[in-house]
């Protein structure tokens, strides 16, 4: 099976080659002062190479909202580095961490987080309209991420009228629809019954198979088998980081149903 | 993202909750509009003092008896003003600049006429200067003459409310009524002169010669007051300082600050009247603003609400990489576009209530006021609207994503 990611080929998981997408030092979140102080994150070193597929787990409180939120530059650490593509985002303004919001992540939370009240196609619409796209390219690249969720049928439905698992799906059109180089989610499937969790994990193994580095956080095994690398905290520490399938290569589980009749579609992931 | 996207954005996040949107809508219209209104109403009823000066003539000076305004006079006695004091005011080599002098005794009476009775405010007793001075004019019939007085004839001029009262809507001319029990014959009915000061109307009136009225009714002791026409609106002060010398004279007085009459223009009773009036306006305008106020504080309020509650969708909109601006943007033209709708439909609805008659009073729109109340009611929204949002969008995407 000869899946190549573009000019990412070379990369390797021992951290030579290509910049890491994310390289984070020493990652430290605390709440609270005094007594009632909680080290969400007691010094995390995390380095994620381009087209990496990684798994957080740990147990409820362990830290990974917490680390994922970061990664996102939806929050800041207390201390820590955290370098994204190279760039140090604790240097950054709020109007260059909301470009790197738009372009380079595509986050994806366990609770949807849909704006109330809009149909799933202007919903997707909504990252490229903050970037600036004009709207019928708007409208063409935003159903194109639609039916790559294959919720084209559902463009004019508002989050309340569709199910949990349409509606994580549609939050995924929205993650990717700007082709960001990094998918991030938080527990994507844990509101999710076996049959959408496959569904939507497939969309995102076939993601990850096009190129895009992907981090998710999970609770379930099933989900991590999905993963190049399953990575675990415990008390704001990773405590254990374990590979199961080379970076370079696809994901465990389409190499699984390797030959299978969806192979001509892997390379096509991308949505512009 | 351009203008116009932004109001698209706007518009459909206003459309979302119609309720609300509508709520707040109505707040602004109703302290815009009763901003407009009220000073509409105050400022039509110093109008209508306005326009009753200009009807009483300007050029007309009233004598009446007792000390001078309060504690200004040390006078210790009160001479009655007499006819006499009225002869000498009308000599016109002591007084050049009096035109006419008119005696004046006042009462009131009821009037019957073939089985209606009405009560009339005000029967005068008066010359026939009176009319011109008084500018009062007859539009049926005729005045009295200076004849009928000097024969104390039992006629009278009456005043339109009085001939609808009695006459309906029949000529009173040359008909009998009777009036506290004397039979006078109606000459001439006036011109209505409208109730623009709504103190007492002015039309419901009854005037006879001077002897009649005193034979029949007052007797023939002093005069309620006399009414002084100077020859020209120029020449007021002239006459009022003449009117001083004669009366002076005639009530051996060589005191001035001891006189024992007062002179007054019409103008100055009337403006006395219109600073009431100014009063009146002001307080009206004070309402006006305290409902603007609240108005103010129900589209303060209603914004607080709106961010609150929108908190987390502005902290998934930043996200999903909206800048700061965007949101900004967004929620201020949400204020905007209510606030100008509401307070446009405000003005409306003032321009159309000003055509209504509001108390008796003919509202006269302000042009400031309109502007005024509009331009404050747009502030308040825009202010209210965009600080709270502000706010929102310049927290933490995560915070404002826990936002609860
Ligand atoms: N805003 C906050 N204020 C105070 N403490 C917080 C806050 N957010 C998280 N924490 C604490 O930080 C720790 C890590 O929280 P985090 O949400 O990262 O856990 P998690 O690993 O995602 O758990 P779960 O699997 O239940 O989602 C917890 O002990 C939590 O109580
Ligand atoms: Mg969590």
């Amino acid at each position: 099976m000869t899946l190549t990611p573009g000019p990412l080929s070379g990369a390797t998981s021992d951290g030579r080659g290509p910049a890491p997408v994310i390289a984070a030092r020493r990652l430290v979140k605390t709440y609270g002062m005094g007594d009632a102080v909680v080290h969400a994150l007691a010094g995390v070193d995390l380095t994620v190479e381009v087209g990496d597929y990684v798994a957080i787990m740990g147990s409820s409180g362990s830290g990974k909202s917490t680390l994922m939120n970061i990664l996102g530059c939806l929050d800041v650490p207390t201390t820590g580095r955290y370098l994204l593509d190279g760039i140090d985002v604790g240097g950054l303004d709020e109007r260059q961490l909301s470009l790197v919001r738009n372009r380079k992540i595509g986050f994806i939370f366990q609770s949807f987080n849909l704006v109330p009240r809009t149909t799933a196609v202007a919903q997707v619409e909504l990252p490229l309209a903050y970037a600036g796209v004009k709207a019928a390219e708007r409208r063409r690249r935003a159903m194109a991420a639609l039916t790559m969720v294959g919720l084209a049928d559902r463009a004019e439905h508002k989050p309340n009228e569709l199910s949990g698992g349409q509606q994580q799906r549609v939050a995924v059109a929205r993650a990717l629809v700007t082709s960001p180089a990094m998918l991030l989610a938080d527990e994507p499937t844990g509101n999710l019954d076996s049959h959408s969790t496959k569904e939507v994990l497939g969309i995102v193994d076939r993601l990850n198979a096009s190129g895009r580095t992907v981090v998710l956080i999970t609770h379930e095994d099933e989900v991590a088998h999905h993963a190049k690398r399953v990575i675990r905290l415990v008390d704001g520490l990773i405590v254990s980081d374990v590979r199961q399938a080379p970076v370079a290569g696809p994901p465990p589980a389409l190499e699984a149903a390797a030959a299978g009749p969806a192979h001509g579609e892997l390379t096509q992931g991308g949505v512009r | 993202m351009n203008p116009f996207e932004t109001l698209r954005f706007a518009a459909l996040g206003l459309a979302a909750n119609k309720v609300r949107s509508g709520l707040t809508m109505l707040g602004i219209l109703i302290g815009v509009a009763a901003v407009i209104l009220l000073l509409a109403v105050g400022n039509g009823s110093s109008q209508a003092v306005k326009d009753s000066i200009d009807a009483l003539g300007t050029n007309a000076l009233t004598v009446s008896s007792g000390a001078g305004f309060g504690a200004q006079s040390t006078a210790t006695s009160t001479k009655p003003l007499t006819v006499a004091d009225a002869r000498a005011l009308a000599d016109p080599s002591q007084a050049p600049d009096i035109k006419g002098v008119a005696p004046e005794v006042q009462t009131s009476q009821t009037a019957l006429y073939q089985g209606t009775s009405h009560t009339v405010s005000s029967v005068i007793g008066t010359y026939p200067a009176y009319f011109e001075a008084s500018n009062s004019k007859v539009t049926l019939g005729d005045y009295f003459s200076a004849d009928d007085v000097l024969a104390s004839r039992k006629v009278a001029v009456i005043g339109s409310t009085t001939a609808a009262d009695l006459f309906g809507t029949a000529s009173p001319i040359g008909k009998k009524i009777v009036l506290g029990g004397t039979p006078l014959t109606v000459v001439g009915e006036l011109a209505t002169k409208g109730s623009g000061t709504g103190f007492n109307d002015p039309d419901d009136v009854v005037i006879a010669p001077l002897p009649t009225v005193q034979n029949a009714y007052t007797g023939f002791g002093s005069l309620s007051q006399i009414l002084v026409e100077a020859t020209s609106a120029d020449t007021t002060t002239q006459a009022q300082n003449e009117i001083t010398t004669v009366l002076m004279g005639t009530h051996g007085i060589t005191d001035p600050t001891a006189v024992d009459f007062r002179v007054g223009s019409q103008t100055t009773l009337l403006s006395t009247r219109s600073s009431t009036t100014q009063t009146f306006t002001v307080l009206l305008g004070a309402v006006a603003a305290i409902s603007l106020l609240v108005g103010g504080i129900g589209i303060t309020n209603i914004m607080l609400v709106t961010v609150t509650e929108r908190t987390r969708e502005i902290g998934i909109r930043k996200a999903i990489g909206a800048p700061k601006g965007v949101i900004l943007s967004q929620f201020l033209a949400e204020s905007t576009l209510l606030s100008l709708a509401g307070a446009g439909l405000g003005v409306v609805t003032a321009l159309v209530g000003a055509h209504f008659t509001i108390a008796g009073i003919k509202p006269v729109v302000i042009p400031a006021s309109v502007w005024g109340a509009f331009g404050i009611a747009v502030a308040i929204g825009l202010f209210f609207g965009s600080y709270p949002a502000s706010r929102a969008a310049s927290l933490r995407p995560i915070e404002a994503l826990r936002h609860e």
